[in-house]
């Protein structure tokens, strides 16, 4: 006789949240900086049309703040406790582990999205409303290749490799990988090459979505790419042990 | 309950484990024994799926493992690790207790232990004794047929030992399996149902505490370098004999008798001697895994 998966899944997930609730530097990275960052784009004087911009902006920021780099530190962590490694003695199968800090990473992305969204209309943003549905499969797609990106990262590295490839990673694409400056600003072939990159694709994505309410065929594609290859490899390379 | 033949466990060139077979029978504790490094670990780690060998089989309940239907039947506490750094306690347990499709009480299970459940200190502040005992209670939580401990008394004060020792007795009455290393020989004297010493990764002797020890058939002891053994044989019935095993230690071999124990005494109190250790056996398991280390290096 055994749990469901169902059981064990609900039950990871809600472990997980609770301990990314408790830990300050990883809410930092998730709800401050986003937050922050909105503010000071929106008392900078910004008009409607740049609000419209900084929103999606600060969404994929938050996207990639909670489920890439929070995710791959505190998975790192995790690992180097022996924790993971002591779960893998337990009835908690690899996909069990791996489905749940997934929906508990949705989860905590889902609020932290829903701060910024409420704080962006109140500093006058206006969504295009048609574009709603495909910035939701965009962002659910992204969510789900920088998990398993995280994990690619957190499953193979030592803690402390993971803590300074995922903060450095996270900083270099937000600058230079399409999110800070849009790819549409940069010269054409460089533009095109990093269009393809998931942090260009995410931001690029929103964007689409929510100024303009087109669907960012390109993106999607783009980001499913990341996200097979990425679930292909945390499967092959993720260890428990540290 | 366990099996496990023809272990192997390769660290690069490295042999960690050569060819180790090993059972565990249900309503026992079998202790594993070694010196560091001798692949203790390594065959726990195996042995619960953390680990796969390079070649042997390991099978748990007839099964694989890492099969879905050992895991829930199976608890394991290991040598390090094991413990979310900012979980408490209790909620660690209730945690687990989820994942179980029958446990105990976590409260409960951690009162039986000497952890007060409404603790709110998290497991990175408590003491390495302390982390011991919520990793036990980690172990016993999912009321397993089998536990896996690996150095289970390591760090606790004599109390907290004395607790554990007395809760595994209570799982093998219970017909749990208990497989356990550990340096701390009084537990393997205590516990042991059956004992296994590891060395360089192979079996290096096996069978019961009185097997062993040669119980049944020798009384040593402690004493003076150079004593008389010709003296203390007269002084004994016929059919014993006396050695000077190394310096400073003799056995007496035969049957050991309250009668045998008085006539030593008495014989040491005539001469003037004073006698130490005196227990039965012809070595004592500390002496055992000292030979068996010697050995190690000298090969």
């Amino acid at each position: 006789m055994n749990t469901t998966a169902g059981t064990r899944i609900r039950a990871h997930a809600r472990w997980e949240l609770r301990l990314l609730l408790r830990n300050g530097e990883q809410l930092l990275l998730m709800f401050v900086v986003p937050v922050l960052l909105l503010i000071a784009l929106g008392f900078s004087g910004l008009s409607t049309k740049s609000i419209n911009a900084a929103v999606p902006t600060v969404l994929a920021v938050s996207i990639m703040a909670t489920c890439f780099t929070s995710l791959a530190i505190g998975t790192g962590f995790e690992r180097r406790s022996g924790a993971l490694r002591y779960l893998g003695t337990t009835p908690l199968t690899r996909l069990d582990l791996i489905t749940g800090k997934f929906l508990a990473t949705a989860a905590l992305t889902a609020m932290s999205a829903a701060v910024v969204i409420a704080l962006g209309l109140a500093l006058s943003w206006h969504p295009a409303l048609n574009g709603a549905l495909s910035a939701l499969l965009v962002a659910v797609l992204a969510a789900a290749a920088w998990v398993s990106w995280a994990l690619v990262l957190a499953g193979a590295l030592r803690a402390e490799a993971v803590l300074a490839i995922a903060n450095g990673l996270f900083l270099l694409l937000i600058m230079f990988g399409g999110v800070a400056v849009a790819t549409s600003h940069m010269p054409g072939a460089v533009g095109a090459v990093i269009d393809l990159l998931p942090s260009a694709a995410l931001a690029n994505g929103l964007r689409e979505s929510l100024e303009t309410g087109q669907f960012p065929a390109l993106a999607i594609v783009v980001l499913a790419a990341w996200t097979v290859v990425g679930v292909v490899l945390a499967r092959r390379s993720f260890r428990w042990e540290p | 309950m366990v099996e496990i033949s023809d272990l192997v466990v390769k660290y690069g060139e490295i042999r960690a484990v050569d060819s180790l077979s090993f059972q565990a029978e249900s309503g026992q504790i079998s202790a594993i024994l070694g010196p560091n490094g001798a692949g203790k670990s390594s065959t726990i780690e195996v042995a619960c799926g953390l680990r796969n060998a390079d070649s042997g089989s390991v099978r748990l309940f007839g099964l694989a493992p890492d099969s879905a239907r050992v895991r829930p039947r199976m608890g394991v506490m290991l040598q390090s690790g094991g413990l979310y750094p900012t979980a408490r306690p209790l909620e660690w347990l209730q945690y687990l207790a989820k994942l179980y499709p029958q446990t105990d009480d976590p409260g409960t299970l951690l009162d039986s232990v000497g952890i007060d459940p409404a603790t709110r200190t998290q497991t990175r502040r408590l003491s390495g004794g302390e982390q011991q005992r919520v990793k036990l209670a980690a172990a016993l939580l999912g009321r397993p047929e089998l536990l896996f401990l690996d150095e289970p008394t390591a760090g606790l004060d004599a109390l907290a030992r004395r607790n554990l020792l007395d809760l595994l007795k209570e799982r093998r009455t219970d017909g749990v399996a208990i497989v356990l290393t550990t340096h701390m020989l009084p537990d393997v004297e205590d516990l042991a149902d059956s004992i296994t010493v590891i060395s360089q990764g192979k079996v290096a002797m096996r069978g019961t505490l009185a097997e062993l020890t040669g119980t049944q058939n020798a009384l040593s002891f402690g004493g003076p370098v150079g004593l008389n053994c010709n003296d203390l044989l007269h002084a004994l019935p016929a059919g014993y004999d006396v050695r000077e095993s190394q310096p400073g230690r003799y056995v007496v071999s035969g049957t050991p008798t309250p009668d045998i124990l008085a006539r030593i005494t008495a014989w040491s109190a005539e001469q003037g001697v004073m006698v130490s250790d005196l227990g039965i056996g012809d070595r004592t398991l500390e002496q055992l895994l000292i030979d068996t280390s010697t050995a190690e290096a000298r090969s």
